[in-house]
């Protein structure tokens, strides 16, 4: 195996020049941060979150390409979904990316994030994978906590 | 004439001989830690089996003879230096330690609200995060040196902000990112000439570069012996003895102590009084061995095959064309450290591409974000070279960064 096959392929290496939903969102209802200090890497997280659904996503990240794949990738596959979707989406993520050796099949339309199993390979990279989805996470929390103030 | 047996120098370190990913490794990454040769490697196992023991007041052979290793070691160090004296060489666990040592210690009792510390604006988080802390504590500030261009400290600049507020000059003697050398004697000039004290970061100086606390005319120097071939955990704290006899203890306990009664306590004399505990006698011993095997190439030796080195990878590093390289491009100006960056590949995966080819570099921030920060960059690749480098590693290097480039830009070029 090589790198190309496990880091580097095609469907990565596309989202990280051309990632998707880039930019900061004006009418953002959410806007969460993520670092990773280890490394240094950066995600501003932007949501629109319409009667508990991701209406719009942006993102401003810096960072290496799998990384910068990673939050593209997450975009395209969170938009449109109910917070609950989304979150369920950003489980079956982590656990492929946390979850041993096995190969995990994904459902249809998140056939893109299978390119990021070969990253379970090389340890330290797995956090740069995992920052957008744990800022996203972090993102929803905060869009229910202020929706249940409004409630309140 | 080679100044020193390249091949004899790479056989004595034994990891040289090891593959990554099926190649043989290439060290690059000496800024961060140094390789160990074998003369290191055997004076641990020599003392773990044949004198280990705890030293200072022990009365038989093993302690008297480990004892008498580890202080031999406090005068190979004081040489390395060229410290006047003995007793104001401390040991510490890392140069880290050593400006915590200050921070808190002179740090407290001198700095007085209002007062400035200066930094450079490439320090190290170990050389910057101490005096932040020590600066809200105290109500004093920060204020910094800014660089050139070419990452080169500007003395003019230097000259209006150290002043009479100053109280302390806290930089470092090469930038582990940009590879500056910094004009230590004439910051200390300016430092003296305020009434404000000078303390030099020499985790990478000291290392590279042949030393002298009186030609650098600082008033403390730190250091880790883990960046010059010596063992993790051995750093060391040389201050003025007259600073250091005023100061307060930093850590306290056994062995800093001279005598103890119920209620008081009065302090070991210098160096022990800053020398809490049992110290890390086996690692101390070893960094001996480190030091007489610098002493042996020669640190004028050791300069000239850096500076070597550095020119010809600044020469070649030329021929990449989104190469981006940091710091001043005068070999003689800098250490055998370059940091760089491609336009459009993020050094974490440079660093990857690299290491598949036994290559080991480092990527990311390097503990200096301020500094990242006036880069407007998030982090840099960094190469960074010692006595065992070769030429030839650095074609290499050349190679597999071409071959990143390929790797990372195949999508895009298509
Ligand atoms: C310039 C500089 N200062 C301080 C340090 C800290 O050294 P240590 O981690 O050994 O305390 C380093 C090491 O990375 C360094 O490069």
């Amino acid at each position: 195996m090589s790198l190309a096959d496990d880091l580097y392929r095609e469907t990565i290496l596309d989202h990280y020049h051309h990632p998707r939903n880039q930019g900061a969102l004006e009418d953002a209802t959410v806007k969460t941060e993520g670092v990773n200090p280890l490394c240094g890497d950066e995600v501003t997280l932007y949501l629109k979150v319409d009667s508990d659904a991701i209406s719009d996503i942006k993102l401003e990240a810096h960072g290496c390409s799998i990384n910068m794949a990673s939050g593209s990738m997450m975009s395209e596959a969170v938009l449109g979904q109910s917070l609950e979707q989304a979150m369920s989406v950003a489980g079956v993520f982590k656990n492929m990316m946390l979850g041993g050796s096995q190969e995990t099949a994904l459902p249809e339309e998140l056939e893109d994030l299978e390119a990021l199993q070969g990253v379970r390979k090389y340890p330290v990279r797995i956090k740069c994978a995992l920052l957008p989805w744990n800022t996203l996470l972090e993102a929803i929390e905060t869009s229910r906590a202020k929706g249940e103030d409004h409630q309140e | 004439m080679k100044a020193f047996d390249l091949e004899q120098v790479r056989k004595d370190f034994p990891i040289l001989s090891r593959a990554v990913n099926g190649k043989p490794l290439v060290y690059l990454d000496n800024a961060a830690t140094a390789q160990k040769p074998a003369c290191v490697i055997q004076a641990l196992t020599n003392y773990y089996e044949h004198y280990n023991a705890n030293i200072h007041r022990g009365i038989h052979t093993l302690s008297e003879e480990a004892t008498s290793a580890y202080e031999a070691v406090r005068e190979s160090i004081r040489d390395f230096i060229a410290a006047p004296c003995l007793r104001s060489v401390i040991f510490t666990r890392n140069a880290t330690e050593a400006v915590n040592l200050v921070a808190h210690s002179w740090g407290r009792t001198n700095i007085l609200p209002g007062d400035e510390i200066v930094l450079s604006a490439m320090e190290h988080h170990s050389n910057l995060v101490p005096w932040q802390l020590l600066a809200s504590e105290r109500g004093a500030k920060l204020v910094y040196l800014e660089l050139t261009e070419s990452g080169e400290i500007d003395l003019q600049q230097a000259a209006s902000v150290i002043g009479a507020r100053t109280k302390l000059v806290a930089v470092t003697m090469m930038s582990n990112v940009l590879g500056t050398i910094v004009p230590v004697a004439e910051l200390a000039k300016l430092a003296h000439a305020a009434g404000a004290l000078v303390l030099v970061d020499g985790a990478q100086g000291v290392p590279h570069l042949k030393t002298s606390v009186t030609e650098l005319d600082c008033d403390f120097l730190v250091f880790s012996l883990h960046k010059m071939l010596g063992p993790t955990g051995v750093g060391v704290l040389w201050g003025r003895p007259e600073l250091l006899e005023a100061m307060p203890p930093f850590l306290s306990g056994g062995d800093m102590i001279g005598s103890v009664w119920r209620d008081r306590v009065k302090f070991n004399e210098l160096p022990y009084k800053f020398e809490a505990g049992t110290p890390n006698i086996a690692d101390v011993i070893a960094s001996g061995a480190a030091i007489d095997y610098l002493n042996r190439l020669g640190m004028d030796n050791v300069r000239a095959h850096e500076i070597e080195l550095t020119k010809y990878a600044l020469n070649r590093m030329k021929e990449l064309d989104d190469a981006l390289v940091y710091g001043p491009l005068d070999a003689n100006k800098r250490g055998g450290v370059i940091s760089f960056n491609f336009a459009d590949v993020h050094p974490h995966d440079i660093g990857q591409i690299l290491n598949e080819s036994g290559i080991a570099i480092r990527a990311g921030h390097h503990c200096c974000q301020p500094l990242m920060r006036d880069l407007k960059v998030a982090g840099t690749a960094r190469a960074s070279f010692y006595i065992y480098n070769t030429k030839d590693e650095i074609d290499q290097f050349l190679e597999a960064l071409q071959e990143a480039d390929k790797v990372m830009g195949h999508v895009a070029c298509r």
